[in-house]
């Protein structure tokens, strides 16, 4: 695989979020505006590159009886630091990211990364890897992002697009996209979309729904 | 230098399955690992101190705009901002040093001299040592008191609230309540924090004509002047609520200040 594939392949294709279905939690939690949105794609992007490049960069020396301990110590250890650089340089992000900074740790997306890219890859295409799935993920989270807060307050990284009825214009804000379940609404629809552009990727249903002509039992 | 370097060398070519090179991983990485975050937390601190304290400062100039009016008295005193004074808890007089600004409740509480252990008992609050100095914020007008802020603080459900109760000149009516630092679950207790909810606390009575305090949290429906709704799906923010204002009005915390207050005024 070329350098090329294992950045692009995850942005659409082999998408973190719509195909392989990680990092869900924090896809939900923090894209109630755009601005959040954006620092969370930053910093996931970040700690993605990063630990898929110690990691690779350790692969030969990581015994595999208590890799994924190794493997969570390093990716631990980085959102730590940025979280701390975070609420040194950034508080009032760091602020409204609250806990799910802290929280990129147990996103399964980079363990995930790690265990099936880095521990088997040299260093630039594991870094590529999780430059191209970091991206991949904010992609979505950016799409999220922007249609949650612009139909749930008419505004985008919070400059007012619209006036809402309570400013006296037009537009009623809708309060469902500013709550958790609007998330999953629109994660659904993308999957659909992006399944609908590629049938490749629908999987084949485990069991088949029985009809009348299989017989009764 | 080659045979300096030869136990490590020797140690990385261990097979990876080997019982001490397991070991000596894990020790590595939490070595390494550890100083890592260590030393970014230290050499990070002063910056995020700064932070937090231009937050609280910025949370303490929002309480003063929300109480309405108070924004003009200061304006017509002359003053930008309230006036601090260092309180003796244990008598309620004001300490004769003027350094208020020094006071270090981090420090105090450190040193056996300036603070006091509380008995379990008495520690509703959930905070363990009290400072025996508390600095208190003050607005006056020709030497008579218009607002008095008291700072106060305990344990909430998993975090320490700070917040600021501001008194009106009476010394029983609350003028408003600031949060200052919290760090409960957000989107229930965290709603501590919401203007909404903070906006119930104007008016409330911290206390009765016989001077027992008696302003609490309660569950669905304040009845009385002494009580304000409490945070539904946050009993125990509610409770620790309840419990940091019952402790600092009392009579470990700013009972005595507020009662000679009463008496002598100023």
């Amino acid at each position: 695989m070329s350098l090329k594939h294992h950045l692009i392949a995850p942005l659409v294709g082999n998408n973190p979020i719509t195909l392989q279905i990680l990092g869900i939690c924090s896809a939900l939690a923090v894209t109630t505006t755009l601005s959040t949105a954006i620092t969370m794609s930053v910093a996931l992007t970040v700690v993605l590159c990063l630990s898929n490049c110690v990691i690779s960069l350790m692969r030969h020396h990581i015994p595999p009886s208590i890799r994924l301990i190794i493997q969570i110590t390093i990716v631990a250890s980085i959102v730590i630091v940025i979280d701390q650089f975070m609420q040194a340089f950034m508080f009032e992000m760091s602020k409204k990211l609250s806990i799910f900074v802290g929280l990129i740790v147990t996103n399964c997306l980079v363990l995930g990364r790690a265990e099936a890219c880095a521990m088997r890859n040299a260093v630039l295409p594991s870094v590529m890897d999780g430059l191209g799935n970091g991206l991949g993920y904010s992609l979505v989270l950016l799409i999220v992002g922007a249609l949650r807060e612009f139909l749930g307050t008419g505004a985008l990284m919070g400059v007012p697009l619209v006036t809402t009825v309570a400013d006296g214009g037009w537009f009623q804000p809708l309060g469902l996209m500013q709550l958790a379940p609007s998330a999953f609404f629109i994660l659904g629809l993308l999957v659909w979309l992006v399944r609908v552009l590629r049938p490749e990727q629908v999987e084949r249903p485990e069991f088949r729904l029985r009809t009348r002509e299989d017989g009764r039992s | 230098m080659a045979e300096l370097f030869s136990p490590v060398r020797n140690f990385f070519a261990r097979s990876n399955d080997d019982l001490v090179k397991i070991i000596g991983m894990a020790v590595l990485v939490a070595l390494v690992s550890s100083a890592a975050v260590s030393v970014t937390a230290v050499m990070l601190r002063p910056y995020q101190e700064a932070n937090r304290a231009a937050e609280q400062q910025a949370r303490m100039d929002k309480m003063l705009d929300t109480l309405p009016g108070m924004r003009d008295l200061m304006m017509e005193t002359g003053v930008d901002t309230l006036e601090t004074r260092l309180v003796n808890l244990d008598d309620g007089s004001f300490a004769s040093s003027d350094d208020a600004a020094a006071f270090d409740l981090a420090a105090a509480l450190q040193d056996e001299e300036a603070s006091i252990a509380l008995d379990p008992d008495a520690d509703i609050a959930g905070i363990k040592r009290r400072a025996n100095q508390s600095p208190v914020y003050l607005l006056q007008k020709d030497g008579d008191l218009m607002l008095i802020v008291l700072p106060v603080y305990g344990a909430g459900y998993q975090s320490t609230i700070r917040a600021a109760l501001a008194i009106e000149a009476d010394l029983v009516t609350v003028a408003a309540l600031a949060i200052v630092e919290q760090g409960d679950t957000p989107g229930f207790g965290a709603r501590i924090e919401e203007p909404d909810w903070l906006a119930q606390w104007p008016g409330k009575k911290i206390a009765d004509e016989t001077g027992t305090v008696r302003i609490e949290l309660v569950k669905g429906g304040a009845s009385t002047p002494y009580e304000v709704d409490g945070i539904s799906g946050a009993t125990r923010t509610s409770n620790g609520m309840t419990n940091i204002l019952r402790f600092w009005l009392g009579d470990k915390g700013f009972g005595p200040f507020l009662t000679r207050l009463r008496q002598k005024g100023l």
